[in-house]
Order: structure tokens, then C-alpha cells, then sequence
């Protein structure tokens, strides 16, 4: 495989003009593309990946008796291995192609989403992750509905988990069809498949504990993989950042206004909006949060979070350096470009595979065919990961909140409810397939933006005013939840990506692409009102069982620890 | 379902207390002044760093939409200051999150050791 080789499948490649939104969205916005010629040493690659961890989630399917073993790895992840695969649930293949794609057009302005979906971390540590771990047992329900009302929590949080999931999984869907398409040259609609039976066997089968082995040994590949690229930039500038931004410097078309704020965020509140959405909405991913009960008790949570956060900044700075690399290294060879008549090009836009290759094709420059065939596979490998988490998540909450408490009423067994759990994998992971099918041709690139307001807006206020805030009722966390779930989705609705570029409407009802400055705030307003006003028996009950949850919060007794069976 | 019934399903265990009925080994807890050391240092620790984090993240993404020119400075040679900051938050919150554990693995879990102690007894 090489550089000629793609440059074959060119004609129609469509430009990917990496937009602003495309970054945000975890799954590259690929745009139109045609189908390559076959990619033989990385889909080798992959292969090896599909069998060794196929292999993996045979083994772990024995060991998945109970529910605990399907839904928390039996509660026994060390702290080390769970950092890893937090990381690996986090680092998605946009977060890699997307934003080394953003820094190679834009320079610095890639760095503001790399500190953006960095700076959650330490909010996750502070507030949620030990008081989660000591409060629940599958899934952040468990928690948001410790003292209140099992039904109507376990309902809105389950919606916030299957909105979130749903969003989240359609713009992993169709990145993977197109990336695959791109890099494989495999059809469309193969790809699509091939991701959704692979993810429906690692979530059926070998339940959390497959799905954790799969996060850690793609966070290693693609961090290996990342490294490599990183360090092999920086020798070929003697290991000098400044050579290489001077390198870059002199060779990008934006000149020295790559090295300072641009375009990227223009509005203030855009801006503001954005961040908060990308700061809370990681502390509201169900995907993530479910992490925590894989852990014995606090502290391995604790120390789980503090590795990951190392694990995924040390992740956006490579990113930020393969960027740069892309500039210096890419920008001045004809080769990775699609060329005009006159043998001209854009630097900017007529990149082989579009600019959310800048990683993939600087793979070939600094390892050769090889190296860009083990990237191609990594980025595959980082996408199933991503879908396989998500679609955990999305059959818990269905079999362990829905079924389990709001439907059986508690009254069900751990076999029929685990049995349920698989089924619930088999039916998203086909519905995941359809959509990924029904969408090709749509515009996807708000979606995880979409995913990331939501859990800001609904999962995140239910599940933080549910611990810390005492006068929390029912009543408050149902409805504030509603409203930060449905004015999220309508801002987006309403919004530039939606009602103008999906629908064809002429102009935006709401402003701003990102709605959370806005959704987030109603919803912590409104579980404070109405809890405020709620003077019910229930919520009377519902404030004394504090006590008993702070206690239990605080200090891990009586916390579901390690568990044997 | 009552919170009672909340409480036992989600804990699994005979700790979550009654509601109605308080449990005395609750009010034990609470009382405790090692439990009251711990919860007070941890939360306001906590909340001391968490704001830490949010001035210096929207600190950043306030010059980026309110002072462009300071952000392009050059610092040496090429690279800005920006860029610097930009790693600097990477960087920063990582080590907030570090001083935390620190502290949690030493202060906190101390206390931690010595409320069970002292609830033993």
C-alpha cells in the first residue's frame, strides 16, 4: 500500500473540508467518499485485532457468570487497567483523525478542543468518581435513584443514557463506514456491518469484562501507534519544537497565524457554550461513568481517573504534534495530494482522503506502507472500541434500569435480567447497523456534539444534584432532567447544522451550534425549584434517606465491593 | 416504591437505613467527629480545586475570545504564548488531579482508617 495506490481511488474522493463542527464530532465527518483500492496489510492487521480479541472474549465469556461479572468485570479491574480503558472508551478515532485534521488547517485552534475534552477529568475526580463508586453498582441510575423514586429515575436516566448512546453510536457508525471505505477500500455497507456484529459478539458474549480488554489494548495500540508517529516528527526536527514550528511556519499557507487563535471561535458565547458542553458532558457519558463500578472500591477509582487523565492529555498533546507534523512534513509534497490541471493544489483542501487524513498519510511519510497500514488499522480498532462501550452501556440500562426496576419492579432474576442484557446488545447493535445504513449520505458531524450536550444537560444534573444536594426530590430530578434533555435536542434541532444544513430551511432558529451554555443551567434550575416547591410525603422521606446516602457516599460502608460469587 | 425500598435495592445491603425508623448506627456515623473532619476537608478540598479548574479553563477560552493579540505574543521565536497556555491547561489539570490523589491517598484515607477504627470500637 502506498501513497500512489490511494492516490488511484482519487478521482472522486470528495474534498472532507474539515469544518469547525468536524472536530467536535468524534466521528470524522468523512463527506462524500469513494471506495479505495484494497488495503491488504491493513486489513491483515485488522484481522490479527478481530481474532486476538475475539479470542479474548471467548475467554472472558467463561468467566461471565453473574450479573455483576457482565455488567462491572465481577468488580475486580485494578486501578491501572481501568485507567486504560477509560482511556480507550475516550479516545475515539475523531479525536485522532478530527483534531490532527483541525491543527494541520487551523494550527492552534486544534488545541481548544484538546484541552476542552481534557479539562472534564478533573471534574469527574472531584466531585462524582469515589462517591459514585461507593453508591452504585451497574449503571449511574443505580446512583441518581438511591433515595428516590426507582421508576421515574431509573426512566429519565435511562432516556439521557439511550439519547447519548443513540447520537453517539450513529456518528461512530457512519465515521467507520466512510473511514473504512477510505482506507480498506471496502464498501460501505460492509464496514457498517462488519462493526455492528463484531460489537454485538464482544457486548453479548463477553459482557464487561471482553469490553474492557478491547478498551486497553486499543488504548495502547493507538497510543503506541501516536507515539511513534509524535517522536518520529520530532527526530526528524532534532528533537526541537521550535524547528518544527518554524518548519511549520514556513511552509503553511496561513503563515504565522497558525500559532494564534483564529476563526475557530469567533462568538464569545459560542465559545463559552462550547466548553461547558465539552466539560460536563464528560462527566455525564454513561459509557464512562459505568467504568467505575468495574473498580473494588474508591481509591482504585480514584487513582483510575488520575492515570486516565495523564493517559488521554499526554493522547491530545501527540495529537497536536502529528498536526504539526502533517503541516511541515505533508504540506510541500505533491504526492499527498489530489492535483489540479496545472499540477497545482490546496494545501488546505485537496489532501489525499481529505484533511481528516493528515494523521493516516503522515503514517506512510515517517513508517512507510506498513506503519500506515497499522494506523488504518488502529483507527478501525478505536472506532470498535468506542461502539463497543457505547453499546454496553445502552444494554444495561435497558435490561438493569428499565426491565429490571421500572417493568419487573425488582422482581426478575440475575439470569433472566443478564439474559435481557444480551438481547438488548443483539437489537442496538442492529438498529446501530440500520441507522449507520439510513445515514450515510447524512451530515453527522453534530451528532457527538449533540451526545456530549446531552449528557451535560440531563445525565449530569440528575446525577450530581441526586448526591450532593440534599433537598434533591424526585419530582426535581425528573423534570429537570426532561428540560435539559429536550431543550438540548430542540437547541440542536434549531440550530445552523439541523434546520438549515439537514432540513433546508433558510435560516437558524436558535443561534448558537452548541446549546449547553444555555440547557445545562435550566436543568440544575429546575431541579432546584421544583424540589424546592415539592412538600410531598415523598420528598419529605425522600430528604430525611439523605443521611443514609451521604454516609454511604462519604465513606464506602456498606458500598457492593469486590464481588465474589 | 419508597425511598427505603430505593435505598436496599441499589445498596444490596443491610446498611441502608430506614427512613422512617432511623438507624441508630447512622447517627453514629454522622456524629462522629473523624466522619465530620473527613467530609469537611474532602468537600471543600474538592470544591477549592474544581473551581481552581474552571477559572483557568474558561480563563483560556476567555482570552481566546476576548484577547487574540495576547495569545499570539511570541515567547521564543515561533511559539506563543497561546500555544504554551493551550499546553499549560493539558497539563495543569492533570496535576490538580494528581495533588488530589495525593492528598485523598494520605489525609483522606487516614481519616477514613480511623473513622472505621473508631466505629469498631
Amino acid at each position: 500500500m502506498s501513497r500512489a495506490h490511494i492516490l488511484g481511488g482519487l478521482g472522486a474522493a470528495g474534498i472532507l473540508g474539515l469544518a469547525v463542527t468536524t472536530a467536535w464530532a468524534a466521528g470524522p465527518d468523512l463527506g462524500a467518499v469513494s471506495q479505495q483500492a484494497t488495503n491488504w496489510p491493513a486489513i491483515g492487521m485488522f484481522l490479527f485485532f478481530v481474532l486476538f480479541t475475539l479470542g479474548i472474549t471467548y475467554k472472558a465469556a467463561q468467566g461471565t457468570k453473574s450479573a455483576s461479572d457482565f455488567y462491572a468485570a465481577g468488580g475486580g479491574i485494578s486501578a491501572g487497567t481501568n485507567s486504560l480503558a477509560i482511556a480507550g472508551d475516550y479516545m475515539s478515532a475523531a479525536s485522532f483523525l478530527g483534531i490532527s485534521g483541525l491543527v494541520y488547517t487551523s494550527g492552534f485552534d486544534g488545541l481548544i478542543y484538546s484541552t476542552g475534552f481534557l479539562v472534564g477529568w478533573p471534574i469527574v475526580l472531584f466531585l462524582i468518581a469515589e462517591r459514585l463508586r461507593n453508591l452504585g453498582k451497574y449503571t449511574f441510575a443505580d446512583v441518581a435513584s438511591f433515595r428516590l423514586d426507582q421508576t421515574s429515575i431509573r426512566i429519565i436516566s435511562a432516556v439521557g443514557t439511550l439519547v447519548v448512546v443513540a447520537f453517539y453510536l450513529i456518528a461512530q457508525m457512519v465515521g467507520a463506514g466512510k473511514l473504512i471505505q477510505l482506507l480498506f477500500g471496502l464498501p460501505y455497507l460492509y464496514a457498517v456491518v462488519i462493526v455492528g456484529a463484531l460489537m454485538i459478539i464482544y457486548v453479548a458474549f463477553g459482557g464487561m469484562k471482553a469490553t474492557t480488554w478491547v478498551q486497553v489494548i486499543k488504548a495502547c495500540l493507538l497510543l503506541g501507534g501516536a507515539s511513534f508517529m509524535a517522536v518520529a516528527v520530532l527526530y526528524k526536527y532534532g528533537f526541537h519544537p521550535e524547528s518544527l514550528f518554524a518548519a511549520a511556519v514556513a511552509t503553511h499557507p496561513k503563515g504565522d497565524a497558525i500559532m494564534a487563535p483564529g476563526g475557530l471561535v469567533s462568538n464569545p458565547i459560542e465559545a463559552i457554550s462550547l466548553g461547558v458542553g465539552l466539560m460536563f458532558g464528560t462527566a455525564g457519558l454513561p459509557h464512562i461513568l459505568m467504568r467505575f463500578f468495574t473498580v473494588s472500591d474508591a481509591q482504585a477509582a480514584r487513582k483510575s481517573v488520575f492515570y486516565a487523565t495523564g493517559l488521554i492529555g499526554y493522547f491530545y498533546i501527540l495529537t497536536f504534534i502529528i498536526g504539526f507534523g502533517g503541516i511541515a512534513l505533508l504540506m510541500s509534497d505533491p504526492s499527498y495530494f489530489k492535483l489540479g490541471a496545472a499540477g497545482t493544489f490546496d494545501k488546505l483542501k485537496d489532501m489525499v482522503g481529505g484533511t481528516n487524513m493528515v494523521a493516516v498519510n503522515l503514517a506512510n511519510a515517517v513508517g512507510g506502507p506498513y506503519f500506515l497500514g497499522f494506523i488504518s488499522a488502529v483507527a478501525f480498532a478505536t472506532i470498535l472500541a468506542v461502539v463497543a462501550g457505547l453499546t454496553l452501556a445502552g444494554a444495561s440500562a435497558v435490561s438493569h434500569d428499565l426491565y429490571a426496576q421500572v417493568i419487573a419492579r425488582g422482581r426478575t432474576t440475575e439470569n433472566a435480567e443478564v439474559r435481557l442484557s444480551k438481547i438488548a446488545a443483539v437489537v442496538i447493535g442492529i438498529v446501530a447497523i440500520y441507522l449507520g445504513y439510513v445515514f450515510e449520505n447524512q451530515n453527522v458531524a453534530f451528532m457527538v456534539g449533540l451526545a456530549f450536550s446531552v449528557a451535560a444537560s440531563c445525565n449530569f444534573p440528575v446525577l450530581s444534584m441526586s448526591i450532593l444536594w440534599r433537598g434533591t426530590t424526585t419530582w426535581g430530578a425528573l423534570l429537570g432532567g426532561l428540560v435539559g434533555l429536550v431543550t438540548a435536542v430542540t437547541m440542536v434541532v434549531l440550530s445552523k447544522a439541523v434546520w438549515v444544513t439537514t432540513f433546508g430551511h433558510p435560516a437558524a432558529l436558535f443561534p448558537f451550534d452548541n446549546p449547553t451554555l444555555f440547557s445545562m443551567p435550566l436543568a440544575f434550575l429546575t431541579i432546584f425549584v421544583v424540589s424546592k416547591l415539592d412538600n410531598t410525603r415523598r420528598a419529605q422521606r425522600e430528604r430525611a434517606a439523605f443521611d443514609a446516602q451521604f454516609v454511604r457516599s462519604e465513606t464506602g460502608i456498606g458500598a457492593s465491593g469486590a464481588h465474589a460469587h | 416504591m419508597s425511598a427505603t425500598q430505593a435505598a436496599g435495592t441499589a445498596a444490596a445491603s443491610p446498611h441502608a437505613a430506614g427512613v422512617d425508623t432511623p438507624d441508630p448506627r447512622l447517627d453514629r456515623v454522622i456524629t462522629n467527629p473523624t466522619f465530620q473532619t473527613l467530609v469537611r476537608e474532602r468537600t471543600s478540598f474538592g470544591w477549592i480545586l474544581t473551581i481552581l479548574m474552571l477559572v483557568v479553563y474558561f480563563g483560556f477560552i476567555g482570552l481566546i475570545a476576548f484577547d487574540k493579540q495576547l495569545l499570539a505574543t511570541k515567547v521564543s521565536g515561533t511559539a506563543s504564548l497561546g500555544l504554551f497556555m493551550g499546553v499549560g491547561v493539558i497539563v495543569f489539570a492533570f496535576i490538580l488531579t494528581g495533588i488530589y490523589v495525593a492528598r485523598a491517598n494520605t489525609r483522606f484515607d487516614r481519616l477514613s482508617a480511623e473513622l472505621a477504627r473508631s466505629l469498631a470500637r
